[in-house]
């Protein structure tokens, strides 16, 4: 059931309304699931894998108590929001103004 | 010589001098004696030495020292010593250390008779050696004939070990090297440079070369929280043992239920993993699409308010709706006293006719989409009620006359408590619940309202719901004879509740007949007051937040009307043109409420402001034949929650002009609490107590 729920869930970001595509890395950056081609899932994941860490690693090193909740990159075309988790990181990539 | 002559005579003179005359002769007389007698031994020839032995006729010199006899016989000893006569017997040195002059104890006693100095030197000082240079350029053309049959001899014989030619031409050489200018002298006897030349040996290289050991790169980083998060884990490993050391039997049952859930979480599939970072990604993605909701929800004051005098507007917020709830009534809103911005929604169905099944959901103002919770449910939700200090306990009143408690802790959709059949559920729909303070035994425990007459109060007793009759609403005085002349009690229907916020044990009941009782929980049977408040049902009925005698009722009768529980008439009464389907008190203020009505719209009153009419009268539905069934108001935020009948839950938020706070005069200090809010209805309250007559509209 949890993972049905979960299941849902993504399924429902992806529906939403200005949703490009949704990548879950786990914790080395290799992408598990993808909606995107391969080629922009690979170079998302490895890219953004490496942003997250180097942003915990910032968070953390100031006050070890905290932690990073989520990441969001906005660029003029799109937003890319990063939640990192223990093991594994979830990437999605919004068209806000659509 | 004649000097030791002359002593040895003059000793032998005085050892012999007992008989004869006793010469105690000084040295010059001794001398002059022997003089004498050498004088005379020379003339004397023949028996001289027998003769100056002997004693003969002493020759006193003119000089000599007069003594008597007695001195003449007196023996002078003379002692013969090393110490020279000459040497000083008392040199006196300055001693610092005594500050005195102290003698000497040793004197030198050397005398020197006769001193020399020769020229002799020794061939290994430097003069010699200057010398010996000097002779040497001289002797040169002498001794290289020597030296190079010298060396001829030391190479013919190079590997000869003799030690005695070695030392030989060893001192030869160093003989020879002497001779010429300054070489380096060496140890003459041992030394000796030899040379040789031995066969080398071959050299030969082998190698092997082994399987490398299989590599493999590590790196890691050492940071600040790196470390945090080792001692994190460390800790929680020893409590983990300690744990396990403490009481294990007792904690096992705990354990094992505890590592149930925690293995299920953990056996499930990777993806369930992802479940809080897809959560908080879905508000974000929310958050996106609505993003102008968020910004006008956080920051939005209608500035448009101060040209209006008193009236305030209502802006459209979030709309929530679910799929399956679609054509399903809401039949009850509330939010949660905790988490802010968390709200219930119960789904069901007013249309006595049209009875299927019901929803309780639960959404969050930070995802309009989808909801948090979902309970479907078999009989319609009619009510509920969560609890204040337990936000995970829902307690929900249904159609069919049961109540249930849900746990939104534990998972699943089945409520964790359930009343049945046998324990005392109602048989008619519950109208509300509410949750009440915990009893002594610290159970929870909630009230509930029905049709059928009954006020119940259930607590939550470990598995089980534990109910207890509270009151029965009976139809005052009407007590109709029946055809044995049993007396028949008509049971009234009760509607509403709410119980007083101060004292626990009062509350209000609105009934089917439009009739308000006060009740007391200790009072079973009999009503404390009864108010002829409404033509029809009462919808709802609510004590003001703030003011403790004061409540507000709402019914089908169009009219809205606010009571003084202490007088039997109301205070105010507003006719709303349409039946009012809920009325709630503001939370921030003591005057001011708001209604919904079935023709769609939200009627806000604030009675400091307007004692007569609406401040804010607004249609909040887009389709025309909605009728809005429940309102609430946000304990914290601006907002109200409107739900209608079509299964949509509208929030709002409101202008400036309706969350009035009383004016502080100049100079004063701004008065706030709750105790302001209560003078500013007092003040109302007692402008229209003495009259006594009812302000219609």
């Amino acid at each position: 059931s949890f993972q049905s729920e979960v299941e849902e869930t993504l399924k429902r970001i992806q529906s939403h309304k200005g949703v490009i595509g949704t990548i879950v890395v786990n914790a080395e950056g290799i992408p598990i699931r993808t909606t995107l081609d391969n080629s922009t899932t690979v170079q998302y994941a490895g890219l953004l894998h490496q942003l997250t860490m180097k942003a915990r690693s910032t968070v953390r090193d100031i006050d070890p108590q905290n932690d990073l909740t989520f990441l969001r990159v906005r660029s003029k075309k799109h937003e890319i929001m990063v939640a990192p988790d223990k093991e594994y990181l979830l990437i999605v990539i919004q068209n806000p103004s659509e | 010589m004649p000097l030791k002559a002359g002593t040895q005579k003059s000793k032998q003179v005085s050892s012999q001098a007992a008989s004869q005359s006793v010469k105690a002769p000084p040295p010059k007389q001794a001398k002059a004696a022997s003089k004498k007698k050498d004088d005379d031994d020379t003339t004397e020839m023949g028996d001289g030495t027998e003769e100056w032995m002997q004693g003969k006729t002493l020759f006193k010199p003119s000089d000599q020292l007069e003594l008597t006899e007695v001195e003449l016989k007196e023996e002078i000893t003379r002692i013969l010593t090393a110490n020279n006569p000459h040497a000083p017997q008392n040199i006196v040195r300055y001693s610092f250390k005594e500050r005195a002059y102290k003698p000497i104890s040793n004197v030198d006693q050397l005398a020197i008779h006769f001193s020399l100095d020769g020229n002799m030197l020794h061939k290994d000082s430097d003069e010699a050696r200057r010398q010996a240079a000097k002779m040497g350029i001289s002797e040169r053309t002498t001794t290289t004939e020597t030296s190079t049959g010298e060396t001829e001899e030391r190479t013919e014989a190079p590997a000869s070990m003799e030690e005695a030619g070695e030392v030989e031409e060893g001192g030869r050489g160093g003989d020879s090297r002497k001779g010429k200018s300054e070489q380096k002298i060496t140890n003459q006897f041992n030394f000796s440079e030899r040379a040789s030349q031995t066969l080398n040996n071959p050299l030969k290289e082998r190698e092997s070369q082994t399987e490398p050991p299989p590599r493999a790169n590590f790196s890691a980083s050492a940071n600040q929280w790196e470390i945090y998060d080792s001692y994190v884990d460390d800790l929680a490993k020893q409590e983990r043992n300690k744990e396990k050391q403490k009481a294990p039997p007792t904690k096992k049952e705990d354990d094992k239920s505890k590592k149930k859930i925690t293995s299920i979480e953990t056996q499930s599939d990777d993806i369930s993993k992802v479940a809080k970072s897809s959560k908080i990604i879905e508000r974000m993605v929310n958050q996106n699409t609505f993003d102008d909701i968020a910004q006008d929800f956080k920051y939005f004051q209608d500035a448009s308010d101060e040209f209006r005098e008193q009236d305030g507007t209502l802006l459209p917020l979030w709309k929530f709706q679910y799929d399956k709830a679609k054509r399903l009534a809401v039949t009850a809103l509330c939010w949660s006293q905790t988490y802010k911005d968390m709200y219930a929604v119960g789904h069901g169905s007013y249309d006595f006719t049209k009875q299927s099944r019901g929803m309780l959901l639960f959404y969050t103002l930070k995802n309009s989409t989808f909801p948090e919770f979902i309970f479907p449910t078999n009989s319609g939700v009619m009510c509920l009620d969560i609890h204040k200090v337990h936000p995970y306990l829902v307690a929900v009143g249904f159609y069919d006359g049961c109540v249930a408690v849900y746990n939104l802790k534990e998972g699943g959709v089945q409520p964790a408590f359930k009343s049945t059949a046998k324990c005392g559920k109602h048989t008619d729909p519950v109208w509300q619940v509410k949750w009440q303070k915990d009893d002594m035994d610290n159970n929870q425990n909630f009230f509930s309202v029905s049709s059928d007459g009954r006020v119940v109060s259930w607590t939550l007793v470990k598995n089980e719901l534990v109910y207890t009759d509270i009151i029965k609403l009976s139809v005052d005085g009407a007590l109709m004879d029946g055809p044995e002349g049993m007396q028949l009690h008509t049971t009234a229907c009760g509607t509403s509740f709410d119980f007083h916020k101060q004292t626990d044990y009062l509350f209000l009941v609105g009934t089917e007949e439009g009739k308000i009782h006060k009740c007391s929980k200790a009072y079973s049977s009999q009503f404390l007051e009864t108010y002829q408040a409404h033509n029809m049902a009462v919808d709802a009925v609510r004590w003001n937040h703030f003011h403790p005698k004061v409540f507000i009722s709402c019914s089908s009768d169009w009219t809205v009307k606010i009571w003084d529980h202490t007088i039997k008439t109301p205070m105010f009464t507003f006719d709303l043109n349409a039946a009012v389907g809920d009325v709630a008190w503001a939370p921030y203020s003591s005057t001011v409420f708001a209604a919904v009505t079935t023709d769609g719209k939200v009627h806000v009153f604030d009675l400091s402001v307007n004692k007569y009419e609406a401040i804010c009268e607004q249609l909040v539905v887009a389709k025309k034949k909605t009728k809005l069934t429940h309102i609430e108001f946000n304990p914290v935020h601006p907002i109200i929650i409107v739900g209608d009948d079509r299964g949509y839950v509208t929030s709002l938020k409101l202008s400036p002009n309706l969350r009035r706070q009383p004016k502080e005069k100049k100079g004063q200090e701004v008065p706030k609490g709750p105790e302001v809010e209560v003078a500013k209805m007092e003040k109302l309250l007692n402008l229209l107590r003495e009259p006594e007559s009812l302000d219609k509209k």
